[in-house]
Formats: structure tokens, sequence, C-alpha cells
């Protein structure tokens, strides 16, 4: 299922990334590349800084105070920094969105969820607000199951459903890269499978980056992946390559259950 | 385990099963001491107003016979007295409390403020009646009005506002916070269309509570200067003498119930005790009332924020 080629053109690249929670080191001097329109995925052990990178690329640290960029991610095709202070974060996740952990609709109704962020931007015509929401819960294969619903509140869907919603909010606004942060880990298996089955999906419009826990769904979904271990990228490659034949002895260790 | 061990843990379970017992009964006659004491208080005024209270008791000014003597100069002050501290208070505790929450940044300044907030809550409410006539009644030269009460009350129960705000917005989940941040929010985006609005029950509630006090005080409204007899309305808009505006009853003088209460307590016909139990009564009633709504609407505000 993983067709690589080569030629992927780049779309984000982290270059000498580090990133400081006070004067704690979070994340070591990354150097990675994000291929456009493929699945990345990011596993390692918990806490060694995988969200922590994740939600570099879309400024959630300048959020909380006392936190701290050194480097650079440099966004495609336009060559902006990501982390530079003279970028605005808010023109960072216009473009960039993300999917939580925890399933996180706002307590609106279904429409509303789905068109904050076209609300953010200043969209006002009921029309354009319209076709937006219902191609984005299309994209996100919930159209079906809310088409009669849509003022009903966003969290009297199922958990899976919920996830679905908050795909599809973060759908609405064309984003160029989408982030999800262990999107999966808070559903059941058949909610799992079925955002797993929408991510692969999502990659013929989106860019994907994704964190997980789940070793098995890094191989299932993704088609390249990146071992990071306390706040180090230690491998990074085709999917293929770093399941069947890692080059590191810790990315081994760690695939095959010996570590982690 | 054999017979005389089971006999000594069941016995050694029956003793300190003895002390829940105990401390139920404590608990439930330390409630009773406190809810008894209301009921006592509340009957008696019943008991002693009730069979003055009728519509024209309502409707009828003061008067130097008690039978003749109603609390209408006293609600409608208390009433308008009441919408001038609303329309002051929630603005400026509402932007107070969600600047604390979501701007503030994180350093001694902010702290300072925070503990002196909370420092404002127990400032005794005289304190504040003697600022206000020196500030409102003097410096700006508001009169001894509704406008001059209103506003004092509203420096009163503004702590309770932005407690009560912070509170509410501190439970807001910091995912959905991040949420909104993610789709591309301003902290202004954030705060306008979440923030307040999921905190609004809670915010709500606060301000009731608060105006539930402010409507029993005394002190500082005598200290601004409310009449203690007084035969008259405001002013309706637009009535008044020429040029007469909307906001005319703004600057009328004016009494307030407990303000009543306390004048007809003070004399010695015993008729005009009774005038004031049935005062007292409505008050309660008045207070009760702002409570019950308080309740009523944090149930329905709830009702459609689930995280």
């Amino acid at each position: 299922m993983n067709s690589i080629t080569n030629e992927a053109p780049l779309k984000a690249e982290a270059r000498n990334l580090s990133f400081y929670y006070g004067n704690f080191q979070a994340l070591k001097n990354i150097n990675m590349p994000i291929y456009e329109k493929k699945v990345t995925s990011l596993i390692g052990p918990s806490g060694c800084g995988k969200s922590t990178y994740l939600r570099c690329f879309n400024r959630m640290h300048d959020l909380y105070p006392g936190n701290r960029y050194e480097g650079a991610i440099d966004f495609h095709p336009d060559h902006t920094d990501l982390l530079s202070k003279k970028v605005d974060p808010i023109e960072v996740r216009m473009r960039i969105s993300m999917v939580f952990q925890k399933p996180n609709p706002f307590p609106k109704s279904i429409y509303e969820n789905v068109a904050y962020g076209l609300r953010v931007r200043g969209e006002s015509a009921r029309s354009v607000i319209d076709d937006k929401v219902e191609a984005a819960l299309r994209g996100a294969a919930l159209w079906g199951e809310v088409k009669d619903r849509l003022k009903e509140l966003g969290a009297n869907l199922s958990g899976g459903q919920q996830q679905r919603l908050c795909i599809a909010r973060a759908l609405a606004t064309d984003p160029e890269l989408m982030l999800f942060d262990e999107p999966t880990s808070a559903l059941d298996p058949i909610a799992t499978a079925s955002i797993e089955e929408l991510i692969s999906e999502l990659k013929e419009k989106v860019t994907i980056l994704i964190v997980t826990h789940n070793m098995q769904q890094a191989a299932r979904i993704s088609d390249y992946t990146a071992y990071m271990y306390i706040g180090e990228m230690v491998e990074f490659g085709v999917t293929d390559q770093i399941f069947i034949k890692p080059k590191r002895k810790e990315t081994e260790d760690y695939i095959t259950g010996r570590f982690g | 385990m054999n017979q005389q061990e089971l006999q000594n843990l069941r016995s050694m379970i029956v003793a300190h099963k003895r002390w829940d017992y105990l401390f139920g009964v404590l608990g439930i006659l330390a409630l009773m001491l406190g809810l008894m004491t209301f009921v006592a208080l509340f009957s008696d005024m019943a008991v002693n107003g009730l069979a003055r209270i009728n519509v024209e008791f309502l409707t009828s000014f003061p008067s130097r016979r008690a039978a003749n003597a109603g609390i209408l100069s006293a609600w409608v002050g208390s009433v308008l007295v009441m919408v001038v501290t609303a329309f002051a208070a929630v603005p400026l505790g509402v932007a107070a409390g969600v600047y604390l929450e979501e701007y503030a940044p994180k350093n001694w300044v902010t702290d300072i403020i925070e503990i002196n907030v909370s420092n404002l809550a127990g400032v005794p409410s005289i304190i504040y009646g003697l600022l206000a006539l020196g500030l409102f009644v003097y410096t700006f030269g508001l009169g001894q009005s509704i406008l001059t009460a209103g506003l004092t009350l509203a420096l009163l129960i503004l702590p309770v506002v932005i407690v009560a705000t912070r509170e509410a917005i501190r439970g807001i989940p910091q995912i959905i916070r991040e949420g909104a941040y993610a789709c591309g929010a301003t902290t202004w985006q954030v705060v306008s269309d979440h923030i307040v609005p999921y905190a609004s029950a809670g915010i709500l509630t606060g301000v009731i509570i608060g105006m539930a006090r402010a409507i029993g005080e005394t002190a500082p409204i005598i200290t601004v200067g409310a009449l203690t007899f007084i035969a008259f309305l405001p002013t309706a808009p637009f009535t008044g003498e020429p040029p007469a505006g909307l906001f005319d009853w703004l600057f009328a003088p004016f009494t307030v119930m407990p303000i009543q209460m306390f004048n007809w307590t003070s004399r010695p016909e015993a008729a005009f005790l009774n005038n004031a139990a049935a005062a007292g009564f409505i008050l309660v009633l008045m207070t009760l009332t702002m409570n019950g709504l308080a309740i009523w609407l944090r149930y329905r505000l709830r009702k459609n924020i689930k995280w």
C-alpha cells in the first residue's frame, strides 16, 4: 500500500530544530523532511518528544509562557520559516490544521463546529459556508451519518464520530498540512479503523503528519516513519524500510518490542 | 481465620462504624441549626407581616399612619438600583475576569492584582459607602441618586463577579481552547466565540448571587444618602421637566427595601413593626427568587454545554 516515489516533492523541512520548555530541552537538533501528499508518522516511547515536535508545526507552544524554539521549519513552496518570530502563529495555524488526541468538538452544533475555521477567516456567506461544511463532512466520511442532524450538539455524537467531526473541522479550511496527535488513542478498534481509512484517503489532497503510539498503525497508514527517542530523531525513512530493515539498532529494538 | 478472630474483626468494625454514625448525627444537627434559625426568622416575619401584605401595601407610599403605609417607593428603588448595579458590574467584572484568565501575563504584577481582587471581597461594605460618597457624590457630582447607589453596589459585588467569571473560565477544558486556537483564532475570537459563551452559566450564577447580596445591603446606601421617607417615584423616561430624557430616573432620589425596613423598626408604634416584617418577608422573597433564577439559568445553560 505504501507506494513511494522518491521524487515526491517536499512540503516542509525541519532544520536543526530544538525546543525548550523553560530550561528543559525537549527536542534536540531535529532534521527531517516532510513530503507532500504523503503520510509521515512519528513513533517512539512516551515522553520521547513526538507530540512536542508535532506541536511546533502549528506553533501551539506559543500559547504557553517560557517555551522557546531554535532552528527552523522551512515550509514549501514559499519557504516561510514557521518558527520565525516574524511569522505570526495565527498565519501558521491558518495554513496548518490539527486534530487532537481526545476528540474536542466545541459545545456547539455539528454545523457550527465544522464552520468555525471559516468564520474565523471572516467568511459570512451562508451558501459558501453550507457548501464547505458539506464538503468537509463528506471528506471526513461523516456526512451520511449527520446530514439530517446538523443542528445537534457535536457532543451528542459517538467518540469516533466526534473525532471525524474534528477532522472535518480541520479539513474545512483546505489546510496544506494536517497534524494528527494520536488521533485514535481514545477510540475503540472499529472507530480506529475508520479513522485510519480516512487518513489514507485524505493524503490524496493534503500532507499529513501523525503522532502515533501504535506501531502497527504507523506501518498500516504511513509512507514515511520517524523514530524518536528522548528528544532526538533516531531514524527517518520509508515506512517499509524502517519496519523491515531499520538501519539503527535502537530502532530495531523498539520496533521488535525489545525496548519501549 | 478462626471464629475468635472473626468475632474480634466484626466487633472492631462495629466500633469503628460508631464514629460514622456519630458524625452523621453531628452533621445533621449543624445543618439544622443553620436552617432552623432561618426558618424561625422567616416564619416569625411571615406571622407578623403576612396580614399586611396585599396589593395596597405594594402600591402605596410610606405614610405616618402604619395602616396606610406601603413599600412602593422602596421596591421600585431597589429594582432600579439593581438594574444599574447589573449594568455596571457585569461588563466590568466579566472583562476583568477574562483579562486575568486569558490575557494577563503570568508575572508578579498579575499575582498582586489577583491577591487584591480577593482582598476586595473582604472589605466591609460601609467602606464602599464612604468611597462612593467621596467619589461619586462629591467628586463626580452624581448626587445622592439611584446612579450613585447602583454604582456603589456594583463596586461591592465586583469581586464576586470577577471570581465567578474566573472560576467559570477555569472550568473550560484547555483542549477546547487549543482546538479553537488551532483553527487560527485570535485570543479575542477564542474569548468571544468560546470562553465567554461557555462560561456564561457560571458567570450568571455569580452575578445573581452577588446581586442577591447587594439587594440586602443597607450601610453603603445610607452612607451615599438614600432618603428614609420618600413619597414619589423616580420620573419615568421622557415625563420629567423638559428637556426630559430616557435616563432622568438615574439622578432621582430614592430609597431601598432594607432602609424602609430599618425606618419602620425604629418607630415606637407596634403597627410599624408589622410593616417592617411584611417588607422583610418580601425582601427575602426577592432574594430567594433571584437565587432560584440563578439555579434555573445554570441548569438551562449547562444543558447545551458538554465537553
